[in-house]
């Protein structure tokens, strides 16, 4: 950052201040183009003073991830995430609330909701930085579940739920798949029963992750017999016939679990969207969690090549530290090169997610294979490269690899974007 | 973020459609005569040395503009601007920041005219990827420098008239960097000889060059005695974000899986084929990953901050990329891949074996893919020099 871009860089405000004070700048014709844009959607194609194509951050959003980056460091370095993940919960309550406090949450909720109406971009720097300290919170899941009620939910829905998500007292997640782990709409079997003026959902949520903490949950289930006749309802958590909890799993800074439903009852006004109309925002939000995961992944890969970079410079054999070996050095500049060509991706799909351009699902599903068969890789030769204590509990590689193989699967693997591209992209 | 052109950048891509829909014919419609006017009219633009300033005659144009300007030409595969390949790469550029009134005057016109071809004495056989230890000896002798030494790998040698070249005018120095100089040599000169070297695609478009009490005046040295390996890191330090390779991949991606399309192989459409069908999205996903890198080292450039070692994530892809689309290649098509020009069974007329023997053009020359990683590792990631 060169200048000071305004006067209270250095104060104490949180940055959901900072944010709303720039926000409230969009109208000012200072340059603060990328974030005024998707702060504000009438401005968005305006006649708003340009300088040139950035493929890169505002000096704001530079600064927030400053400021995550230091909130992360000093209060969930991975000495803490280790205590934080073997809690019960998972997750800290006390840093998620903060967090929230912070904007981290309601970034990209609508303003009218309690949201800061911010553009998926502000959060990618978020989640670059979640991901770095591998930060255990249900962030995407809220996100993800929100994305949901605001895109087919009524304006009374949205009332209801988002500003509780936003300032972080309520958490959220999108239930959807089931046995089949079938990211298509053949894959979602869950049965609904009409009963009077309600309907009754039976059957299991797989797979959903952070279930076991989830208030609200963003349920798919099948409303007809039509291919594509599955529908979106909110479900809240403790409601007669739900069950919710979590699996032991490989990654311990990810909760996945499964939502037990047994008639559970759904009235009118919790179905999102006209009935067996949702799989076109139900594709979408597969795209949009394809892409959170992977941007958390950008961040959580560059930790694991950090980690080993710096572990190859201390680590001495053969009279010199091993990082001078080509042996070492090589696979770690492929590291480098891969994770900064899947950053590319995920950039360029967040900001065609954000301006809804034609190819953002092409985007997405680029980045996201690249990025499920690099991590582990990059992961699986962290641990290689730190020799035998990478294998040990205590050494903090092991972290990563497993969040590499978690992310394998999460809204579809590498096989089934291969497919996505296909599809899309006509081969 | 913002993917968006300026409305002056807006106007100065539909300037250059419009050019090109009044000046470019359909590749098939283009005539033999057509590149003697195209070569006139792109130099009237000043698009020939489009990013030099407009004093020495280039076309002063922005970065932005640059570009525009290649993505536009690329879209409709139009001929190269210019014909004077590594004059326009590096000679020239070096020439306007290190070179002398007279250079300038005489040089740069006559690299934007195409009036011949420069050639490039950097490797020897001794100095490849460790450059700087290079020994080709020049020793003063009143107002001329006098040569005798090697130079190997020199592409296009003998179909140049000028040699751009890196010699040894020190050899009692601490750092091997220093005491070398650059010289501008004419390959006329008494005492320089040239001689092809076959490469293993059965051409020849590299040479060794021969010094031998070759005489050079003072006034052809560029830059200072001494500074020559700054003339050089400066010249390849013009690197740019690697969009025109990106199209020249992209179009031979598309090439590929038109060969993939009309091979049929136990039946089938070779581009049915799972495993073929696999290896040309990583290749498509790897070139779009290139291309917009390229885009963030641009975002950089625009920020006023030169590219540094970065620029080798992309030649490590391109080295990759060049030697897969080779063997690709060779998989689709299958035993008629290994036919040659003139075979009547060899797809494309055998252009594909050229393309799976061809790739060291691009792979060795200017870096191997070792030095490559040296430069991210030490460089980038600070791990210790070996």
């Amino acid at each position: 950052m060169s200048t000071g871009c305004f006067a209270c860089r250095h104060s104490e405000k949180p940055i959901r201040a900072r944010m709303r004070v720039l926000v409230k700048r969009a109208g000012s014709d200072r340059l603060h183009a990328p974030l005024r844009r998707s702060a504000n959607q009438s401005l968005r194609r305006g006649a708003r003073k340009r300088e040139h194509m950035n493929f890169g951050f505002s000096e704001e959003q530079e600064l927030l991830r400053a400021e995550v980056r230091k909130f992360l460091d000093q209060n969930a370095a991975l000495e803490e995430v280790r205590r934080i993940v073997e809690t019960p919960e998972g997750f800290d309550r006390n840093l998620w609330n903060r967090a929230a406090e912070l904007g981290w949450v309601g970034l990209t909720m609508p303003e009218e909701n309690g949201g800061m109406g911010l553009g998926l971009v502000t959060l990618l720097v978020v989640l670059e930085e979640t991901g770095r300290s591998l930060f255990p919170s249900p962030l995407i899941s809220t996100v993800l579940a929100a994305k949901a009620i605001e895109r087919l939910g009524s304006t009374d829905q949205r009332a209801r739920w988002l500003p509780g998500l936003a300032d972080g007292s309520k958490i959220a997640t999108f239930a959807l798949l089931e046995e089949s782990d079938n990211l298509a709409p053949e894959g979602i079997s869950l049965a609904a029963k009409r009963d009077g003026d309600v309907t009754l959902l039976s059957g299991r949520k797989l797979y959903v992750p952070d279930a076991g903490s989830a208030d609200l949950f963003v349920v798919a289930f099948r409303s007809g017999s039509g291919p594509e006749d599955v529908s979106l309802a909110v479900l809240e958590k403790g409601a007669s016939g739900t069950t919710a909890s979590d699996f032991p799993a490989m990654d311990l800074t990810k909760r996945l679990g499964k939502l037990e439903l047994a008639g559970a009852r759904v009235a009118d006004d919790a179905i999102l969207g006209e009935p067996g109309t949702a799989w076109p925002s139900i594709r979408w939000l597969i795209d949009l969690g394809a892409a959170l995961v992977t941007a958390e992944a950008v961040g959580a890969a560059e930790g694991a090549l950090e980690l080993t970079r710096d572990f190859a410079k201390e680590r001495t054999q053969f009279d010199s530290p091993i990082g001078r070996f080509q042996g070492v050095k090589h696979p770690l500049a492929e590291m480098y090169v891969d994770i900064e060509s899947y950053k590319s991706l995920t950039y360029y799909a967040f900001w065609a997610l954000d301006e809804d351009e034609p190819d953002a699902s092409l985007a997405v599903s680029r980045a996201k294979v690249y990025a499920s068969e690099s991590f582990p890789e990059a992961g699986i030769l962290g641990v290689q490269l730190h020799g035998a204590v990478g294998f040990t509990w205590e050494y903090d590689i092991q972290l990563y690899l497993k969040r590499a193989k978690w992310l394998r699967p999460m809204f579809g693997d590498a096989d089934y974007h291969y497919h996505r591209i296909a599809a899309v992209g006509g081969l | 973020m913002d993917f968006q052109l300026t409305p002056e950048e807006e106007a100065f891509r539909d300037d250059v459609r419009a050019f090109l829909d009044e000046n470019l014919p359909a590749e098939e419609d283009r005539e033999p005569l057509f590149m003697l006017e195209w070569t006139r009219k792109v130099r009237e633009q000043r698009w020939v040395g489009f990013s030099w300033p407009r004093e020495v005659g280039g076309g002063g144009g922005s970065i932005m503009q640059q570009v525009i300007l290649k993505e536009e030409m690329a879209k409709r595969n139009a001929p190269q601007l210019g014909s004077c390949f590594m004059g326009l790469a590096w000679v020239g550029p070096s020439i306007i920041q290190y070179g002398s009134e007279e250079q300038k005057k005489k040089y740069i016109p006559e690299i934007l005219d195409g009036a011949y071809q420069w050639c490039t004495g950097y490797s020897e056989p001794d100095s490849g990827s460790d450059l700087a230890s290079l020994k080709c000896k020049c020793v003063r002798e009143g107002d001329e420098y006098v040569i005798n030494g090697q130079k190997t790998w020199t592409s296009i040698a003998m179909w140049s008239k000028m040699i751009i070249l890196l010699v040894r005018t020190e050899t009692e120095v601490e750092h091997k960097h220093d005491g070398i100089t650059c010289l501008l040599v004419a390959m006329d000169d008494p005492g320089v000889e040239v001689r092809p070297i076959r490469n293993m695609a059965g051409g020849a478009i590299f040479a060794e060059v021969f010094f031998t009490d070759v005489r050079v005046p003072l006034e052809n040295r560029l830059g200072e005695e001494g500074q020559g390996w700054q003339v050089t890191l400066s010249a390849l330090a013009n690197e740019r974000s690697s969009i025109s390779e990106v199209y020249g991949l992209r179009s031979k991606m598309e090439e590929l899986k038109e060969l993939a399309r009309r091979t049929v192989r136990a039946g089938c459409p070779a581009i049915e084929n799972p495993s073929i069908r696999r290896r040309i999205q990583r290749a498509d996903i790897r070139v779009e990953a290139m291309r917009l890198n390229g885009l963030r080292f641009i975002t950089k450039q625009l920020k006023g901050q030169p590219l540094g070692s970065e620029t080798s994530i992309n030649k490590l892809h391109r080295a990759s990329l060049e030697i897969e689309i080779g063997e690709l290649a060779m998989e689709i098509a299958g035993s008629a891949s290994t036919l040659t020009r003139g075979a009547d069974e060899a797809p494309d007329g055998g252009s594909w074996a050229q393309v799976a023997l061809s790739w060291p053009d691009v792979v060795i020359g200017g870096g191997t893919p070792n030095i490559q990683r040296n430069i991210i590792a030490e460089r980038i990631l600070g791990l210790p020099k070996d």
